[in-house]
């Protein structure tokens, strides 16, 4: 037996997301963030998608490329303080932008990737974040429901993969990558390094490889993966 | 920083205790890390998925993988982990967070605070403010007494949207240390050269003063 080579070019991985898709964007400010992927999503060029990502990144860098083309339709985000543009657009009414408490947004989309239908929180239940959403009592505790989130397609960044997919992060580059890797039918994942079948050790996995479709080797890194000096 | 902001942060830093974990917000209680002894047993932890903030690096010596929540350049300490977002806040929202400190545009005499939005000038999503505001096992708040055109920002009750509902426990100023009691504001501690007046002025609600000399910090 030996596992399926899930390799491929960046132009192979992201072809096919179509206009309107839902798209999962891992990362948390730099770190985690697939810039080659979102970059090569710019260059495909497909319209009206609906992007779920933390953040929004910082002016030139990841998302922001996507909201320059005018390729965002819908963002669902913890927060995009950091760039000026996704708040400019909102305030323009020119993306529709749903914020969720960090946490929230987290466990919707493990909820998702783990075949669930939502969860049930108290999270944000005093704030206008929860208005119109759906409430259940359990034990005469009052819970607000937050539905799953899945997506079309997710775009991962790695810092090691295997050819068969498995995954593994670094530092705080993991944070929604994990989550989303397991969260979308299609999983696309851009690698720093693109290891032989073995050489990732089993117990170092972080996302296995049934969970990812694509794996895509970075070649040198552009400049949007460096220490952003500020 | 002028003195009086670095007192109130230096203060602040000894409501930590040895062995919490704490999470400290954007802005002024990122400093308060300044004031804590290198040897101080406690654990800082950050939303992005980090427990054992180390020292903040300059860009030349920064990790490009290892930033905290505000985004900034952090390191390790020995013993620190890393792990998803869904894991940070499982941490803060089942009470595994001792302490957080938050800053403010507003706190209501009940602990109300919000920090999140300004209706139509500032809105950039609550991040994680949320769940530490609602889930930390203590809220304390970093702020300055007044804002910019003076206006109180300890208030009978929030104006701005509340960020969470009756969440904080003691406000550190640069004019004073003030708990939320259940009867409201209460003074607790004064900065060398504030009188108790002057605090009472610059407080938008009843302000309940200690019997007794006042401590001052």
């Amino acid at each position: 037996m030996r596992l399926p080579d899930k390799t491929t070019t960046l132009e192979e991985a992201v072809a096919g997301i179509g206009d309107g898709a839902v798209v999962m964007v891992g990362g948390f400010g730099v770190p985690g963030t697939p810039f080659t992927l979102i970059r090569e999503l710019v260059r495909q060029g497909p319209k009206n998608l609906t992007v779920i990502k933390n953040d929004a990144n910082e002016t030139g860098m990841g998302v922001d490329h996507l909201l320059a083309s005018g390729q965002v339709a819908r963002l669902i985000t913890t927060h995009i303080g950091l760039n000026p543009r996704a708040i400019e657009l909102m305030n323009a009414g020119k993306i529709e932008v749903e914020f969720n408490p960090q946490g929230i947004l987290a466990e919707r989309i493990r909820a998702g990737g783990a075949g669930l239908g939502g969860i049930l929180t108290d999270i944000a239940e005093d704030t206008e974040l929860a208005r119109g959403k759906q409430r259940v009592e359990i034990d005469a505790k009052r819970f607000l429901v937050e539905t799953a989130l899945r997506a079309d397609v997710a775009l991962i960044h790695a810092d090691r993969a295997d050819t068969f997919g498995n995954l593994d992060y670094v530092a705080t580059a993991r944070n929604f990558n994990p989550l989303m890797a397991m969260a979308a039918p299609r999983v696309i994942a851009e690698a720093e390094r693109v290891l032989a079948l073995g050489e990732l050790p089993p117990d170092d996995v972080h996302t296995p490889g049934p969970f990812v479709d694509h794996v895509v080797e970075l070649g040198a890194l552009t400049e949007e993966y460096a220490v952003v000096r500020r | 920083m002028s003195d009086a902001r670095t007192r109130m942060v230096a203060r602040a830093a000894r409501e930590i205790e040895p062995g919490m974990v704490v999470n400290l917000g954007i802005g002024l209680p990122t400093k308060v890390i300044n004031h804590l002894a290198s040897d101080f047993p406690v654990c800082l932890h950050t939303e992005n998925g980090l427990s054992g903030i180390g020292p903040t690096l300059p860009p030349d010596r920064a990790d490009r993988n290892l930033i905290d929540a505000g985004g900034a350049y952090v390191s390790t300490v020995p013993g620190s982990a890393f792990f998803d977002s869904a894991t940070s806040f499982a941490l803060v929202r089942s009470g595994r967070l001792d302490l957080t400190m938050l800053g403010a545009f507003e706190v209501s005499q009940t602990g109300d605070l919000a920090n999140w939005k300004i209706p139509g000038k500032f809105s950039p999503g609550a991040g994680g403010g949320i769940e530490l505001a609602q889930k930390a096992r203590r809220v304390a708040v970093l702020t300055t007494q007044t804002d910019r055109a003076g206006n109180p920002k300890l208030k009978a009750a929030c104006d701005l949207p509340i960020t969470a509902r009756a969440c904080v426990a003691r406000v550190f100023t640069e004019m004073a240390v003030i708990d939320i009691a259940p009867a409201g504001f209460s003074l607790v501690e004064l900065a060398e050269g504030v009188s108790a007046g002057e605090v009472a002025e610059a407080t938008g609600a009843p302000l309940i003063l200690p019997d007794g000399d006042i401590p001052t910090f």
